[in-house]
Formats: structure tokens, C-alpha cells, sequence
């Protein structure tokens, strides 16, 4: 049941996306992530399809893998498709008892749809060609401006690669104590909801009380290895844009640009092949 | 030169009840007189609860005493001017391995340390390297410590405090968490470290097997210090050990009922190949 979470999973292969700055890649995420919202129509999904298509080419992860990912979501897909198709007011092309299914129902269905699919995608895309160390590296680094106002970047940038390293330790721990507590007796996986919900308690206890200490003894560990914050910290892998991050912020601005001018003066719209 | 000096060494766990009332006081280390030259590799012996590891933990200024002092490479803990010169010349390992590890992959683990103090990147790069061939673990240097044995990442832990150029080193209870083998690898990179590199070493356990290559050996209980000298002056006296609740190593163990037996062995025998020669002699 644990394993079966993968987060921020990273694919090892060497391709020129694996190798540019993590700052880069972020902020071409941001990018493309934003333009999925900027209209309704068409031409912006097409654009973005090509964009895609062309960044997952290069990136050398297989296809199939990244659609792994998509698992995950199809029940979400398929309520909300449901939904939409269904329930949204306008003008209906086939009804039967209560419910009507109209052309706005499937134009609302199928943007969001896709919205999700195109998201899900373009995120997991930069966290299987980034490690996570380089992406709280580029989230350092990226958010420095706003030390300025005393947000504590730094620590946070700490915490978050800390937590990431602590995932797996947890996880080997909470099955310990799942097995420890099986070996008494205990059942996780039976019962109504209510009963597997209070069949967790005995789990989260010990777990919290071992995290605690755990986090005494690595902050003791930090400090006897004369960590005192990131003032005076120096870096032993820092970031540095290359030649290969500058073509990639070409390219970035170039679909950026395309997707706002094509997206506003040559917008296909979605019903026009419903007729 | 002394690396590190106590005179008086005490210190006092309170404990408060909710109210924060004083409940009782414990004394954990009681009175320490303690010289530890440069270079030297000490062993400091005791059963758990004998105060051994709040010792250690006044070596690195992580606690300070509450009443004597202690210097680190003549510098006083308590003065706070020093803390961060005297975690740079007394690094520390602790017991439990996942819980020290800061770093996803094992050289930037190695690298906290440097990177703390402000060490310049290239000079960073030079140094994990040069600490992780010395406890024998460069090949797995691109590894996640996640998939790494107990003893691999202890050796790891030892290499990250290397890195930072220490004069001395305090293992508080290292192979506690470990498998025989992996104690093993643990003590032959120490060993190693203390012979090539003439760092001090001061080993807190409570395995006698793993004090035996020590210069001097130190036993406490209950927060003070009972008894000191060589090892072999140490389990020449194998009563008094087990009195204070250490085991002794079976050889010794073997050696010394021989000899109340009648036969004429030498005191304090740690080593299978020693009690081997000895027989040898006897029988041949």
C-alpha cells in the first residue's frame, strides 16, 4: 500500500533536459503552466501538444512512464468529465430523464480534461528529469529576492530536502510498526471505514514520537557539524546557466509568445468540428 | 599538547515536573579529570546510564557543564566566542546512522560539513574526495545512503566529520546499531585514521573487543571515572570489570580461568593469536 507513493520520482537517463539548470526547467513550468489557463480554445492545446511532444523527445524518458503517471488521476478524469458533460446548463443535444447532455457540458468537459491531463504531464515531466536536491537548489535560488522581506528561503529550501530524504527512513519505519502491531493482532486492512480509520491510531503514535527524536538527533548531528543557517554557507555543487539555458529560454519565450498571438487571433474553437 | 582537558567535569540533568518545579537532579558526569594528548586513541568504557555519552557530548560544546571545565584544544567550551572553532577541531559520530546522514546522495553528505564553514567549492570538491577514500567508500559516492548497510553508513558519517579537518574525532557508541561486520569495517577505518592521518580518536563503547587497539582505556560508572590505564592493565583485572557490569572478552574470559586453574599465563591476554602464542610456549 506504501509503495506504491512516488513522489517527485526521478528518472535517471542522461538527455539535454536532465542537464540544464533546475531554475530553468521551473520557470519553463511555470510558463506552460500558465498558458494552459490563458484561453478556451483549440489553438493554445495544439501549441502546447507540440511543445510537449518536442520537450518529452528530448528528454529521453520513455513515453509510457510518464503516462504512468496519469493512473493516478483517471477516476478524477472520469467524475469530472461525468459531471460536466452532464450537469452544465445550456443548449441540449440529447436528454433522457433529468439530465441533458449539452454542448457547453461537453466543451467545459473536455478543456478541463485536458487542462488536468496537459498539467499533470508537463509537472511530472520536470520532476522526472530534475532531482529533488536541485529542485529545492532552483527554489533557493529563485525565491533569494524575498530574504529581502525576511521570508526564511533558505530554511525552507532545508526543510523541504530533509523531508525528502526522511521519506523513505518513514516509510520503512511505518511498516515496522504496522508489522509489529500485526504480530499482536492488530487488522489494517478490514473492517468498515470508521474501524480502519481507528486502527491508524496505533500506527501515527509511535511513528510521531520516533520522528520527534529522530529530528532531535539530526539537528544535534547539523550543529555538531557547525551548521548555523545559510548565512556563510558556501556551496558544493553550485547552479550555473550555460549555453544550453540560454537556447532553452529562446525557446520557452518563442511558445510563450505563439501561444498568446496564435491562442488570440487564430482561436479554433471546439465546437466549431461538433458543427 | 593537550587536546582535550577536564578539570572537574560536572554536569546535572535536572528534572521538572509540569509545573517546572525541580523534581530531582542526576548526575550524570561527576567530577571528571580527564587528559587526552594529541594523537592518542582512547577508549572510553562503561554500561549504559555510566555517563559515557553526556561526556562525549561536552567534547563537541553540544552540553556544557554545569560546574569544573573543559578545554578543547585550549579553548573553553563555555565561552561562546569559540562554539564553532571547537566543533571545527572536535567532530563528532553518533549511535544511530540514518539520523546524522543530511545529504540524498553520499558525497553531498560529505560535503555539509565544509559547506557550513564556508569552504570554497573547488577546495569542498577535493576534500570529500580525499575523506571518502580514507574510509574506504569513494566508489559509492554518487549512492542514496538509503541503500547503503549500517557500517557503510557509519563510515560514511565518519568521512562527512573528516571532511571538516578535525584534530580529533568522538565516536559516541558508533557500532551500537550495527551487525559484527559492519563493527568491524567501522573500527578498521578508525584505526586506519588514528595510524595514517594522527588524528586523536576517543571511541566511547561498551564492546571491549573494540578498545583492545587503544593507547589508553578509560572505565566509568555512574558518571565518574573508576578505572584507567592500558588495556592490558585494564583486563588484567577481571573482576573489577565485571563488578561495574562490562563483559569481558571471552578469550580473556578463557585465559583467566585458566590461570586460577594453575596455569601460568600472563594477566590481561586480549587476543585469540596472544593466548595462542602463550599456549604455544606452554605446551610445545
Amino acid at each position: 500500500m506504501l509503495k506504491d507513493i512516488t513522489l517527485g520520482q526521478y528518472y535517471q537517463v542522461d538527455s539535454p533536459i536532465h542537464r540544464l539548470d533546475p531554475r530553468t526547467k521551473l520557470i519553463g513550468t511555470m510558463v506552460y503552466i500558465v498558458t494552459l489557463f490563458l484561453y478556451r480554445n483549440l489553438t493554445i492545446y495544439l501549441i502546447a501538444l507540440l511543445f510537449l511532444a518536442m520537450v518529452i523527445k528530448s528528454s529521453k524518458v520513455p513515453l509510457s512512464f510518464i503516462l504512468r503517471g496519469l493512473k493516478a488521476i483517471v477516476i478524477l478524469l472520469f467524475i469530472t468529465a461525468l459531471f460536466n458533460l452532464f450537469l452544465t446548463p445550456g443548449e441540449p443535444i440529447v436528454s433522457f430523464w433529468k439530465f441533458h447532455l449539452t454542448k457547453e457540458g461537453i466543451s467545459n468537459a473536455f478543456f478541463l480534461c485536458v487542462r488536468l491531463i496537459f498539467l499533470i504531464i508537463g509537472s511530472s515531466l520536470m520532476t522526472l528529469t530534475t532531482t529533488p536536491n536541485q529542485l529545492t537548489d532552483a527554489l533557493e535560488s529563485l525565491l533569494g529576492p524575498l530574504k529581502k522581506i525576511k521570508v526564511p528561503v533558505h530554511e525552507i529550501a532545508m526543510m523541504m530536502s530533509i523531508a525528502l530524504r526522511f521519506i523513505p527512513i518513514l516509510m520503512e519505519e511505518t511498516d515496522k510498526i504496522m508489522k509489529a502491531q500485526m504480530a499482536r493482532g492488530a487488522e489494517f486492512d478490514s473492517g468498515k471505514l470508521m474501524k480502519k480509520v481507528k486502527a491508524l491510531i496505533p500506527l501515527l503514535v509511535p511513528l510521531f514520537i520516533s520522528a520527534f527524536r529522530r529530528a532531535n538527533d539530526l539537528a544535534m548531528a547539523m550543529e555538531a557539524r557547525c551548521y548555523q543557517g545559510g548565512e556563510g554557507r558556501t556551496k558544493m555543487k553550485p547552479l550555473h546557466y550555460g549555453m544550453r539555458d540560454g537556447l532553452a529560454f529562446l525557446i520557452i519565450c518563442i511558445y510563450l509568445t505563439a501561444a498568446v498571438v496564435l491562442g488570440k487571433y487564430f482561436a479554433l474553437p471546439l465546437l466549431f468540428f461538433l458543427g | 599538547m593537550s587536546m582535550i582537558q577536564t578539570q572537574k567535569l560536572t554536569f546535572e540533568y535536572i528534572r521538572r515536573d509540569e509545573e517546572g518545579n525541580v523534581e530531582g537532579i542526576t548526575r550524570a558526569v561527576d567530577e571528571v579529570d580527564l587528559d587526552i594528548k594529541e594523537g592518542d586513541f582512547i577508549a572510553i568504557l562503561g554500561h549504559n546510564g555510566s555517563g559515557k555519552s553526556t561526556l562525549a557530548k561536552h567534547m563537541n560544546a553540544i552540553l556544557s557543564p554545569t560546574e569544573g571545565t573543559i578545554y578543547v584544544a585550549g579553548m573553553d567550551t563555555r565561552d561562546d566566542e569559540h562554539i564553532w572553532d571547537i566543533r571545527k577541531s572536535a567532530g563528532m559520530v553518533f549511535q544511530n546512522p540514518d539520523n546524522q546522514i543530511i545529504g540524498q546522495i553520499v558525497e553531498e553528505d560529505v560535503g555539509f560539513g565544509p559547506e557550513n564553514m564556508g569552504v570554497p567549492t573547488e577546495e569542498i570538491w577535493k576534500r570529500v574526495e580525499e575523506s571518502l577514500k580514507a574510509v574506504g567508500m569513494y566508489a559509492y559516492r554518487k549512492h542514496s545512503p538509503n541503500k547503503l548497510s549500517g557500517g557503510q553508513k557509519q563510515r560514511v558519517s565518519i568521512a562527512g566529520v573528516l571532511a571538516m579537518h578535525p584534530k580529533c574525532i568522538v565516536l559516541d557508541e558508533p557500532t551500537a546499531m550495527l551487525d559484527p561486520q559492519g563493527r568491524k569495517e567501522v573500527i578498521r577505518a578508525v584505526r586506519a585514521l588514528n595510524q595514517v592521518e594522527k588524528i586523536t580518536i576517543i571511541l566511547i563503547t561498551h564492546y571491549m573487543e573494540e578498545v583492545v587497539y587503544a593507547d589508553k582505556v578509560f572505565v566509568m560508572d555512574k558518571g565518574s571515572i573508576k578505572m584507567e590505564g592500558t588495556p592490558k592493565e585494564i583486563f588484567s583485572q577481571v573482576e573489577k570489570l565485571q563488578n561495574l557490569r562490562l563483559t569481558v572478552p571471552q578469550v580473556t574470559l578463557l585465559a583467566e580461568s585458566l590461570r586460577k586453574e594453575g596455569m601460568p599465563l600472563s594477566k590481561g591476554i586480549l587476543t585469540v593469536d596472544e593466548l595462542m602464542e602463550e599456549l604455544k610456549c606452554l605446551l610445545l
